[in-house]
């Protein structure tokens, strides 16, 4: 029996909320639905540094690169770079996530990105969140594919969740999901009246086009009401920021803590096209830097224990040119940087393959080269975390090689 | 019988026609391009459906849905005559709608100008020396633009517009219409310069020719800077030119000092940065020009033939704003231009059909002739068609018919649409409610069908963004999909739930129901006062269960406790009609 079977014999939906009987709670808290994986993807829209998020200040050339925007080096003074290994260094407005490194809970990979050399925000966010670089009609995203790649078996409503102004492309398709700017907006609105009665005319709408969805929506209402999610605050001292960010990865914590049975969940954050006035350990790309570092770590704190539970995975479009331009900022590029936080993670450790910054090194001369497809990185997370062994069908036309594996996890 | 026989035309239409559509073809091709005069009324088959039932699956199809003046109009003159009329929009006079128009200025501007109105902050900042290191720049920026000014007052015009004509033009099939080409040749203004191209694209390359013929249609989206744009043809050059011979071939002579810097820094170019600057080919337009727009996904043609597609569309570019980062002054910025230059001249072969060399902008021409007259693109565009008009899966039968009035024709929309109209097929018990409403269709029928004033402002675009239709903001170029599983999602369920409670209770600022609807005391017994409103908003009584739990809410709702306010008000009532599963069918 699963999870809506048991909420709709239970009487939950159609008699109102209040009443639950101890059975249908205690298959709820189960550990099996208490040990569910959950994948959580934060995307950087608009072209994060690479160079800035890991400064490699064992790069001489970073340094001539890069005369007004370079993160000085470790031990070099106020705003350096927190050591990582002798080549590269984290930004330090992302100190919050140094421990989280040194517990091996953190890991990246360097040189990440697509195989597909447009420069345009628009077509390369569109080609990663489709999981098909080069085709523009892909229909569905792959986070959705992946959504069909796992077991229908105790599927909930919420098992896919976007905090975001719509739902984004990674997450279209055929699956349902569930995506709102705020979970305290997926509610019915109490009007006088209405209250419990559009539950009941769509239920009893099933049977028609509207069926299917129609009972995920009843349902997905009955279950954020009674696992009272809005009520879930942040636990072991987690201090999440005020920004739009922070209060999106609250919820997200919220969501998987409260059980409700969130396998996907996807958010996004803006700010990272620093053409002008980029800045170094502090300005413009420091003060991003630090909201997702503080974001992510307060999540980590949050779910506690449960971090081995959720892996999430940043990333962006693509990278920035190595060279500083005329306005102390940088322009579009190609090779970015993937993070890697919780679950199967195997952190402390800079993966991926560095040519260094010599312009014959990098692509067009100007960019870190591709050199990890950012579905090889993903595939391997798929697979660690989600058992998914056969990616063909969420990334199509990719075709992953045993000798590229990250080792990520 | 049904079937015409085929006889009347082959598929592939006489030479001349095709000489005739080169030669006098041109971008800014006037909306007189129906090519046959109009045949008058229609005839319908055979209904055993009453006459209100015609008039209302009529305007849940053709319409965005039954509006009180809308029925009337059916009802008086009859579904035949009505549609007759809207085949023939300029004899339906919508002056009333053209007089509100006129507050969106963004409507008139040619694309050139677009850019004048509403500076691109970049090019205010080149313009009046602001540095861009400068920390102050984005405030001071600001301050120069005033927000009438800004490129976010674009999205606004263009989304107001269009639910004001969706809710009340008269020409109700012309909007359906529109939407449902631009959604086909779909660009989004998410993507920097289409938000200033997109006005002029759904002016002048889609309303003038949704009643025309298909090739006119095809002609107009593939030279529009905004698609040129949205799907990259405007950089696709013939494989190997250098940047600095385009711009020289595109500098002119008009600009003898620009001709001699470019010329003197093109001396100075080592081979290294000679080999950076190479352009080439772009894919992209050609490949949905093939899957999308003209033969459909799977229908026999190779990736070699995309690539021959695109090497015939080399050269199809646009002139881009000053201030930008280009140089190329060889047009005006928005508009269409073909670079020779960049053209790959040589002979091509796309699907058999060959190509011979020197063909220069005719080569793209040829391909859209081809294209259009494809029996491939026939079926697809019917396919697209019936399933737009009467059911997510269409009876293929009809699609078949449809495809093959539209080779008859040359690709004659209207005729196509007579045919869909006046099939069985659309008629039939199982096409009456079959359609599920997209989130644009839900919220303007409401608003239709419930009578509510609209300013099309902000609130109503973002509760379609929370329904998950962003007006002119579709991402990929496949357009939104016409199916119902695309639409009925847990998230957007709800959100079409409470916007049902918003605009009954009057907290939709901008669009306001009419006073007499509110906060009346039900008249008579609730259950006839539930019918009244279901049969005034719907058309239609509710369906027995749905009709059975309001009106068992409702009751128990009835004045609770002295003093407490009413749940079931007629305001409660109309929201619980607008969020029913009912009046999410069409």
């Amino acid at each position: 029996m699963n999870r809506r079977e048991l909420l709709r014999s239970s009487g939950i939906v159609l008699g109102g909320f209040g009443l639950v009987p101890a059975i249908a709670r205690a298959a709820l808290s189960s550990p099996a639905s208490s040990r569910r994986k959950t994948l959580v993807i934060v995307f950087q829209r608009g072209a994060a540094d690479p160079l800035s998020i890991l400064p490699p200040h064992g790069e001489p050339l970073y340094y001539s690169s890069r005369p007004a925007i370079a993160i000085p080096a470790p031990g070099k003074g106020d705003g350096a770079a927190l050591s990582l290994d002798s080549t590269f260094g984290l930004h330090p407005a992302l100190s919050a996530l140094k421990p989280l490194w040194d517990r091996k809970a953190l890991g990246a990979v360097i040189s990440t990105g697509s195989a597909d050399p447009t420069r345009s925000h628009f077509d390369a966010q569109d080609y990663m969140e489709t999981g098909t670089p080069g085709r523009k009609s892909t229909e569905d995203g792959w986070l959705n594919r992946t959504l069909r790649a796992l077991p229908r078996e105790g599927r909930s409503p919420w098992r896919a969740v976007s905090l975001s102004d719509s739902t984004p492309r990674s997450l279209t398709g055929r699956e349902p999901s569930v995506s709102l700017p705020r979970i305290s907006t997926f509610r019915l609105s109490g009007a006088q009246g209405t209250d419990g009665t559009f539950e009941s005319m769509y239920l009893s709408a099933a049977g028609t086009a509207l069926g299917p969805a129609a009972s995920e929506t009843v349902d997905a209402l009955a279950l954020l009401r009674k696992e009272n999610v809005l009520a879930i605050g942040p636990e072991n001292g987690a201090a999440y920021p005020s920004s739009e960010l922070g209060q999106r990865m609250r919820q997200i914590a919220q969501l998987v803590k409260s059980g409700i049975g969130v396998t996907v969940a996807a958010t996004d954050c803006g700010g990272w096209d620093t053409h002008l006035g980029q800045g170094s350990s502090r300005g413009q790309l420091a003060n991003r830097l630090e909201d997702l570092g503080n974001s992510l770590a307060a999540f980590a704190t949050d779910l506690g224990e449960r971090l081995a539970d959720v892996a999430t995975v940043v990333m962006t479009e693509f990278g920035r040119t190595v060279r500083e331009n005329g306005t102390r900022g940088t322009d579009h590029g190609h090779g970015s940087v993937m993070l890697v936080l919780g679950g199967p993670v195997k952190g402390r450790e800079v993966r991926g393959t560095f040519r260094g910054l010599h312009p014959a090194n990098l692509y067009e001369g100007r960019d870190l080269p591709v050199t990890t497809d950012f579905r090889q990185v993903l595939s391997e997370i798929l697979e660690a975390h989600l058992g998914i062994r056969d990616t063909t069908e969420i990334f199509p036309g990719y075709i992953r090689s045993g000798t590229s594996r990250t080792g990520i996890v | 019988m049904r079937r015409r026989p085929n006889t009347a035309r082959a598929p592939f239409a006489p030479l001349v026609f095709l000489i005739a559509l080169i030669s006098g073809w041109s971008v800014a091709s006037s909306p007189e391009t129906s090519p046959s005069p109009a045949p008058g009324p229609l005839t319908l088959p055979k209904s055993t459906w009453t006459r209100e039932r015609q008039a209302l699956h009529l305007l849940n199809r053709a319409a965005f849905g039954p509006r009180k003046e809308d029925l009337a109009e059916v009802l008086g003159i009859g579904p035949s005559e009505w549609l007759a009329r809207q085949l023939e929009p300029s004899r339906v006079p919508d002056s009333a709608l053209e007089k509100r128009l006129r507050e969106f200025p963004v409507l008139s501007y040619p694309a050139s100008r677009m850019y004048e109105e509403f500076p691109r902050p970049e090019q205010l900042a080149a313009a009046r020396g602001i540095k861009r290191d400068d920390p102050d720049a984005r405030e001071r920026l600001r301050e120069l633009i005033p927000p009438e000014k800004r490129p976010r007052e674009i999205d606004r015009q263009m989304t107001a517009q269009k639910l004001l004509r969706a809710a009340e033009s008269k020409r109700q099939l012309q909007e359906v219409l529109t939407d449902f080409w631009f959604n086909h040749f779909n660009v989004s203004m998410e993507k920097s310069h289409t938000r200033w191209l997109a006005p002029s694209y759904e002016r002048d390359a889609i309303r003038p020719h949704v009643f025309g013929r298909f090739r006119d249609l095809l002609g107009a989206t593939a030279r529009h800077p905004a698609m040129l744009f949205y799907l990259d043809n405007w950089m696709s050059t013939r494989d190997g030119l250098s940047r600095g011979d385009l711009l020289l071939a595109a500098a002119g002579e008009g600009y003898p000092r620009l001709l001699r810097r470019l010329e003197a820094r093109k001396a100075l170019e080592t081979t290294e940065e000679a080999a950076r600057s190479r352009l080439g080919l772009n894919e992209n337009y050609a490949r949905e020009l093939l899957e999308l727009h003209t033969l459909g996904a799977d229908s026999g043609y190779s990736q070699q033939d995309v690539r021959e597609v695109a090497r015939c569309f080399t050269g199809w570019s646009m002139g881009r704003p000053r201030g930008g980062p280009s140089r190329l002054r060889d047009a005006e910025p928005g508009t269409f231009v073909f670079r020779a230059a960049a053209h790959d001249d040589g002979p091509k072969a796309v699907m058999g059909l060959a190509i011979p060399a020197g063909g220069g902008i005719q080569d793209g021409e040829r391909i859209l002739d081809f294209l259009a007259r494809h029996p491939s693109t026939a079926r697809h565009l019917a396919f697209k068609l019936a399933q737009k008009f009467i059911s997510d899966a269409p009876p293929a039968p009809l699609v078949e018919h449809l495809a093959s009035v539209y080779l008859e024709t040359d690709g004659d929309l209207s005729r196509v649409y007579r045919a869909l109209f006046s099939s069985p097929e659309f008629w039939a018990e199982e096409a009456w409610l079959a359609k599920t409403k997209t989130p644009l269709e839900f919220t303007v029928s409401a608003i239709r069908a419930t009578g509510a004033a609209t300013d099309g402002g902000p609130l109503l675009t973002k509760e379609l963004v929370q329904m998950g239709q962003p007006l002119y903001r579709c991402q990929p170029p496949t357009g939104y999909k016409e199916t119902a599983d695309a639409w009925i999602t847990p998230g957007a369920l709800v959100s079409r739930m409470n916007f049902a409670v918003s605009l009954a209770s009057g907290r939709l600022y901008g669009t306001e129901l009419p006073a007499r609807s509110r906060n009346e005391e039900p008249p008579g017994s609730l259950e006839s006062e539930v019918d009244r409103l279901a049969l005034q908003i719907l058309g239609r009584p509710l369906a027995p269960a749905t009709r059975a739990i309001a009106i068992e809410k409702l009751a128990r709702n009835r004045a609770p406790s002295p003093g407490a306010p009413d749940g079931s008000s007629t305001e409660t009532i109309i929201a619980l009609i607008l969020g029913s599963p009912d009046f999410q069918k069409q």
